[in-house]
């Protein structure tokens, strides 16, 4: 039952990305409306998929590959659909839904074995901690999504080469307002998820912090945006510096996730 | 009515030079072709169109062959022979009149496809007609749905909304960067039509302010009244930059008045707020390399050219889409024209009235009980009896010969009273 849900999830954000697709060639309203409507409806079948899950493992579905990449999906696409509710970025969906479906991709192609709990990880902190942390991914997705816009926009501006996304990308100014927003809410989630695992930390081996690659790798990924945001109310740091850095960030943190499990080990690495 | 009845007869700016064209508009009266083609013989409705790239009459006549003579030679003012004015006029007749006059209301016939000036000076013709008391039913019906032609080709085609000039372009590429324009700071540097032009278009999008910079001040002060901004000297100009979001430059300086020197100190006391620099003097007054400055954004004369052509060409593209709408909608026309001949008109009653009829019968049937087929053949019989006693009169008053004119009218009538044309009550 949770395969075939799984499936028919992943098989609705295939419509969903085709569809953005469709609709940034052509530009035609109506088609972003049917896009939206089926990403919406994937998300919530995701969450029901999510739910199976949960209800078949018995416990909070964050422990392997499968479901947090899975997780880290199902929060780009929520995030992504509560930005749209307030804000109005052109063709943003064009760029976020194939990222949602290459995440759903991989969880697709890791084990979706269900293992028992290990038992460090049997706690409250589990769902606290990996979920905050995999929401934070989320938004910092956006704010990688926001910053490839805002570099691909600004190259045309300034190149006066006016082709594929000169009309079709939002102005540069609510590019740039994206970044602060989406990393206004990823970087406290950000630092929430550290907090909590620091916390989970002390009562399952005794110690907040002992180093260990995933634990010294979020950690180099939260300076860099505490840098970014740093700069930004200091000295007014935006535009194209902001967008490079969202994508350094970004990769810093898709390191965390994976680079680190599988190469450098480390505590954290039954996670993944 | 055939739709034969319908020609136009003009010239536009593909058709007659200039001087030609100058002749033909009466200008100086525009009263003068009003008053003569209405004691044209067989001009039964007209309009009368004139703006700077065409001249065209629209008239519906049941002798269209000789009408259309007697107007050529009124236009041409007997100056020119009837066959040497051939040169230059075109003539469409019917289908081809009707659609030609949607594809002008729609602009596509325009010299710069998309312009919006054409719709409002073919209401204005048509406002003329009607007060002269030259337009009549055909007429009301043909220009009322050309109007609503090019309405519909406007809001399901992105035709009009393409930059075409230097100055609309300048705005453009500033909403791109900026976003909104509201409570941004322009600045206007030296004068000059194009200069002005652009500012004129940014107060338009609802800048803030627009600062003007003169090297005469008091030229400053008095082009500073017109967009009620301030106006400074040309020595303020770097320090003023620190609150101007888009500086429009156009002075007759020979040389370079803004260095990339200049403005990269300031960017930092910006907090890095994106500069947008409009160079359209020849030769140039701002130094290319602002450019390569992160958050500046430095465009030159040819820069701005490049994005009037780009839009061209995607305004040609919608324009094949528009066409489309053009011919669905002459179809329809020609539809409404077909039913307005008294044999249709006939049909559509009877049809309409025995609809009635055979509805209330299915009605009240099944409440009668059981009736033997005799007695239904009765009921039958009956209705279509007093259905046809009915419409007997309006039939035969509609079938009376009648002058031309009368029939029309008389035909509108009965065609409202029955309301044949739902949806189409005007």
């Amino acid at each position: 039952m949770g395969y075939l849900l799984f499936q028919i999830t992943l098989f609705a954000y295939f419509l969903a990305t085709a569809a953005y697709m469709v609709y940034f060639w052509s530009q035609r309203a109506e088609i972003r409306t049917t896009a939206r409507r089926i990403l919406i409806g994937s998300g919530l079948l995701h969450t029901l998929y999510l739910v199976v899950r949960f209800i078949e493992a018995g416990h909070t579905p964050l422990t392997n590959h499968h479901e947090t990449v899975s997780f880290f999906a199902w929060s780009l696409t929520w995030g992504y659909l509560s930005f749209h509710w307030r804000y109005n970025v052109r063709n943003f969906g064009s760029f976020v839904s194939p990222l949602i479906t290459i995440l759903m991709l991989i969880a697709t192609f890791s084990s979706r074995e269900i293992m028992p709990l290990p038992p460090a990880l049997k706690s409250a902190w589990l769902p606290v901690h990996a979920s905050i942390a995999i929401m934070a991914n989320g938004f910092l997705a956006l704010a990688f999504c926001g910053g490839i816009m805002y570099i691909l926009q600004e190259r045309e501006l300034k190149k006066k080469r006016f082709g594929l996304f000169y009309t079709r990308l939002p102005s540069l100014e609510s590019l740039d307002q994206l970044n602060s927003h989406c990393l206004a809410v990823g970087f406290p989630l950000l630092t929430l998820g550290i907090i909590t695992g620091s916390i989970w930390a002390k009562q399952a081996w005794g110690t907040y912090w002992q180093w260990d690659p995933k634990e010294t790798w979020s950690l180099i990924t939260w300076f860099l945006y505490a840098a970014l945001l740093h700069q930004r109310f200091t000295v007014g740091w935006r535009g194209r510096r902001a967008a490079i850095m969202a994508i350094i960030g970004f990769s810093a943190a898709i390191f965390t996730l994976w680079g680190v499990t599988y190469l450098l080990g480390g505590v954290h690495s039954y996670v993944g | 009515m055939s739709a034969e009845k319908i020609m136009i007869l003009g010239v536009n700016h593909k058709t007659a030079p200039v001087e030609i064209r100058e002749r033909l508009s009466f200008s100086n009266d525009p009263g003068t072709p009003y008053r003569e083609l209405k004691i044209i013989p067989g001009c039964e409705e007209f309009c009368f169109l004139s703006t700077c790239n065409r001249v065209e009459v629209i008239f519906v006549s049941s002798t269209p062959g000789e009408t259309e003579k007697k107007i050529r030679n009124f236009l041409f003012n007997n100056c020119m022979s009837y066959e040497e004015a051939g040169k230059y006029v075109y003539l469409h007749q019917g289908e081809a009149a009707i659609e030609h006059l949607f594809r002008v209301g729609a602009s596509l016939d325009s010299m710069i496809v998309g312009e919006p000036q054409i719709l409002g000076q073919l209401k204005q013709a048509y406002r003329d007609a009607s007060e002269q008391d030259a337009a009549g039913m055909i007429l009301n019906r043909f220009m009322h749905k050309a109007f609503s032609v090019a309405k519909r080709i406007r809001t399901e085609t992105e035709i009009g909304s393409s930059a075409v000039s230097i100055s609309y372009a300048a705005v453009e590429l500033a909403k791109k960067i900026f976003g909104n324009l509201k409570n941004k700071i322009a600045m206007l540097v030296g004068a000059g039509e194009m200069a002005e032009l652009a500012a004129q278009h940014l107060m338009n999008q609802g800048v803030a302010e627009v600062i003007v910079a003169n090297r005469t001040f008091e030229r400053a002060v008095n082009l500073a009244r017109c967009f009620n901004g301030k106006a400074i000297s040309l020595e303020e100009l770097i320090p003023q930059l620190e609150h101007v979001d888009i500086m429009i430059s156009s002075t007759g300086s020979p040389d370079i008045i803004l260095n990339s020197s200049d403005v990269k100190p300031l960017m930092r006391q910006r907090r890095n707020r994106p500069l947008f620099l409009i160079d359209i003097a020849v030769p140039r007054d701002l130094d290319p390399k602002l450019n390569d400055l992160d958050n500046v954004y430095l465009y030159g004369i040819d820069d701005l050219s490049t994005i009037v052509d780009i839009n061209k060409a995607e305004r040609d593209k919608e324009a094949v889409r528009a066409e489309r709408i053009v011919t669905e909608e002459t179809l329809k026309f020609m539809l409404w024209l077909g039913s307005m001949e008294v044999t249709p008109t006939i049909v559509t009653i009877r049809e309409k009235a025995d609809a009635i009829r055979r509805a209330e019968i299915e009605k009240t049937l099944p409440n009668l009980g059981r009736l033997s087929d005799k007695e239904i053949q009765a009921i039958e019989k009956m209705t279509s009896a007093m259905m046809n006693k009915i419409l007997h009169h309006p039939i035969v008053y509609l079938k009376k010969d009648d002058s031309h004119k009368d029939k029309k009218v008389k035909l509108a009538l009965i065609r409202k009273l029955f309301n044949l044309d739902p949806g189409n009550s005007d």
